[in-house]
């Protein structure tokens, strides 16, 4: 393997030393990071747009400040991935959606202004399912990504390009968003990191919305530590968006080392009874009992808790998004940026007529079907039935939470009911889609922070299974404790990160950018 | 079981401001009245005397000092129009022709 090769498979946090040390340099870590992508888009399609020359100037600018020995953080020169639905100015952003095909936003996300001043260079923009929709990817207007596990499989979704992407090992560090479980189930299907921080932890600002009150950014990572540095490069109070919390960020890569001891003494896990038996894949069952035994066996004591509401979660979720969604899709109305498409037939056509063709050509099959849903559930007649009835069920979510957390100081479940699915397998049957994301929803319900962390393969498919670790508001360092202590006693046996464990790509020199 | 006839999504669809032909219509009805199927049991929870959640984070009104700040210019706000006319956004025609 040469040297670069070797490069691209170490996590952040080495990275961090390696660069201040002077044994590399942000130029060539990144150098290699594009040389990978160069070589592996043909097979996973994590991205939609790189940004080579945009990402080596910045890495040249990051050894500079390295050189004169004012890093502008300890990830300075740490190359990252970020997902298409965050604002970059100067750089496409299409939320994978051709209404925005070829948008160039003339602002930066907050997290992408951070990412930017602690000195990360930024490789490019990943792939999603349209405006987040989506379990799969499958419904990026750009075609699907491919699970580098298993290239006939999906990545997750919404947030499958930036998984696959840390997956691949194409960046050591991406940027999802979850509003269901869209950070989460990708890192769980991939046998990556992925962790959704308390709502308003992390800005949304310059984050495109698909339900504001659900919504929240957060770090893919191939480790926990490396979630925890990138958690705190990206999290904390931004006055420009009002849902923000003003409170200091709890020390985070501090409680991931304090995890990585292994020992995790008088900790209380709770096992969320609704999170688990039917619906669930027996290999997924097995390696979360195996973790949990495991976190027993390292001091934790085990209690079961019962979340009665979260049989409603998802029925709550299915209203409240789409409801949110109709609304702030409303903004893509063909008059001052995305595309616009005059009605065919039709001389002088009205601003309606235009805006009525535009979202027709503009918008794929999920997306109106989940705007005509949410239409509906807000359609006068049914409010009361339908969205006033979900919000009351969030009510009941949230003390379900309390009560949970009075007994346990976190919560635990598998991450996602199933291994990656096939490409296709899906698509066609929505509500099946939407089952992907029960056990992640209720925590973007209630406003908790979770985190998925790779607890093994499934014996049946040998694909990855994730581990969720639920924490109560504003206690985003428990999820980093357990996630880090879960995966030191984890990497013991197997010897190392699990990530190694998957197959290395090959690109048929008969048909490079096949999929392209 | 609630359902939703395909007159009912070709209102909706009017409401959202979506053209949908015949075809999308017709695929979008069914699997409109199997997601609501799949959602109905929120009906039969007894939440009658329950404070709706809007928000998961309780918040009160957030303001800030009223300073000036820098914003876009007309350049960067126009710069993704698909169509400008003397620093405005060139919009079609918002009135009937009689009108």
């Amino acid at each position: 393997m040469t040297a670069g090769g070797e490069l691209v498979r170490r996590s952040a946090a080495d990275l961090s030393e390696a660069l201040a040390s002077g044994e590399t340099t942000s130029v060539e870590l990144t150098g290699a990071c594009l040389d990978r992508i160069d070589s592996l888009e043909p097979l996973v399609h994590a991205f939609l747009h790189v940004d080579s020359e945009g990402a080596l100037a910045q890495a040249a600018a990051s050894d500079a400040r390295r050189r004169a020995g004012r890093p502008a953080s300890a990830l300075d020169g740490v190359p990252i991935a970020v997902k298409d639905i965050l604002v970059t100015e100067g750089l496409p952003t299409t939320c994978g959606s051709r209404i925005l095909a070829g948008w160039v936003p003339p602002y930066d996300a907050t997290v992408v202004a951070r990412l930017r001043s602690a000195g990360l260079p930024i490789l490019g923009k990943t792939n999603m399912d349209e405006f987040a929709m989506g379990s799969s990817t499958e419904h990026s207007a750009y075609g699907p990504t491919h699970n580098p596990w298993d290239l006939d499989r999906i990545p997750g979704g919404s947030g499958g390009g930036s998984a696959a992407a840390v997956a691949a090992f194409e960046a050591p560090l991406a940027i999802g968003t979850d509003t269901g479980g869209s950070i989460r189930q990708p890192g769980a299907v991939t046998g990556t990191v992925g962790v959704k921080p308390t709502y308003g932890g992390v800005s949304r600002y310059g984050l495109v919305a698909l339900a504001n009150s659900l919504d929240q950014a957060g770090p893919v990572t191939r480790t926990v530590l490396d979630a925890a540095l990138l958690h705190e490069v990206i999290g904390g109070h931004d006055p420009l968006d009002s849902t923000s919390i003003d409170e200091p960020v709890p020390p985070l890569a501090d409680a991931a080392r304090l995890g990585a001891s292994g020992d995790v003494s008088g900790v209380r896990i709770g096992v969320v009874r609704e999170l688990s038996g039917d619906g669930y894949q027996a290999g997924v069952r097995q390696r979360f009992d195996e973790a949990v035994q495991l976190l027993v066996q390292a001091g934790a004591e085990v209690v079961e808790v019962s979340c009665p509401s979260f049989v409603h979660a998802l029925a709550a979720y299915y209203l409240i998004m789409p409801s949110e969604a109709s609304s702030n899709l409303a903004r893509f109305d063909a008059m001052r940026y995305g595309m616009r498409v005059l009605p065919d037939g039709v001389a002088n056509p009205s601003a309606e007529e235009v805006m009525r063709a535009t979202r027709d050509a503009g918008f794929g099959a999920e997306v109106k079907r989940r705007i005509i849903l949410g239409t509906y559930a807000l359609s006068s007649g049914y409010y009361d039935a339908y969205y006033g009835q979900a919000q009351k069920v969030r009510t009941l979510i949230s003390r379900d939470f309390e009560a949970a957390f009075a007994q346990a100081d976190v919560l635990v479940s598998p991450t996602a009911p199933t291994t990656a699915f096939r490409i296709g397998e899906k698509l066609d049957d929505p509500v099946a889609m939407y089952l992907n994301d029960i056990a992640t929803i209720p925590a973007n319900l209630a406003g908790v922070p979770g985190l998925s962390v790779p607890v093994g393969l499934a014996p049946e498919d040998g694909l990855p299974v994730g581990f969720q670790v639920l924490a109560p508001a504003l206690a985003d360092d428990r999820l980093y404790r357990i996630g880090a202590a879960l995966e030191t006693l984890l990497e013991k046996q197997w010897g190392g990160p699990l990530i190694a464990q998957a197959p290395t790509l090959v690109v048929p020199a008969e048909a490079p950018g096949a999929d392209r | 079981m609630p359902e939703i006839s395909r007159d009912e999504v070709a209102h909706l669809a009017t409401l959202a401001r979506i053209e949908l032909d015949d075809a999308e219509l017709d695929q979008l009805a069914p699997q409109l009245s199997v997601i609501l199927e799949s959602i109905a049991s929120i009906a039969e929870v007894a939440a009658g005397e329950i404070a709706p959640t809007s928000h998961a984070v309780p918040l009160t009104n957030v303001f800030r000092a009223d300073e000036p700040r820098p914003s876009l210019s007309v350049e960067q706000a126009l710069a993704g129009a698909p169509e400008t006319e003397q620093q405005r956004f060139a919009v079609p025609r918002i009135l009937g022709d009689e009108q």
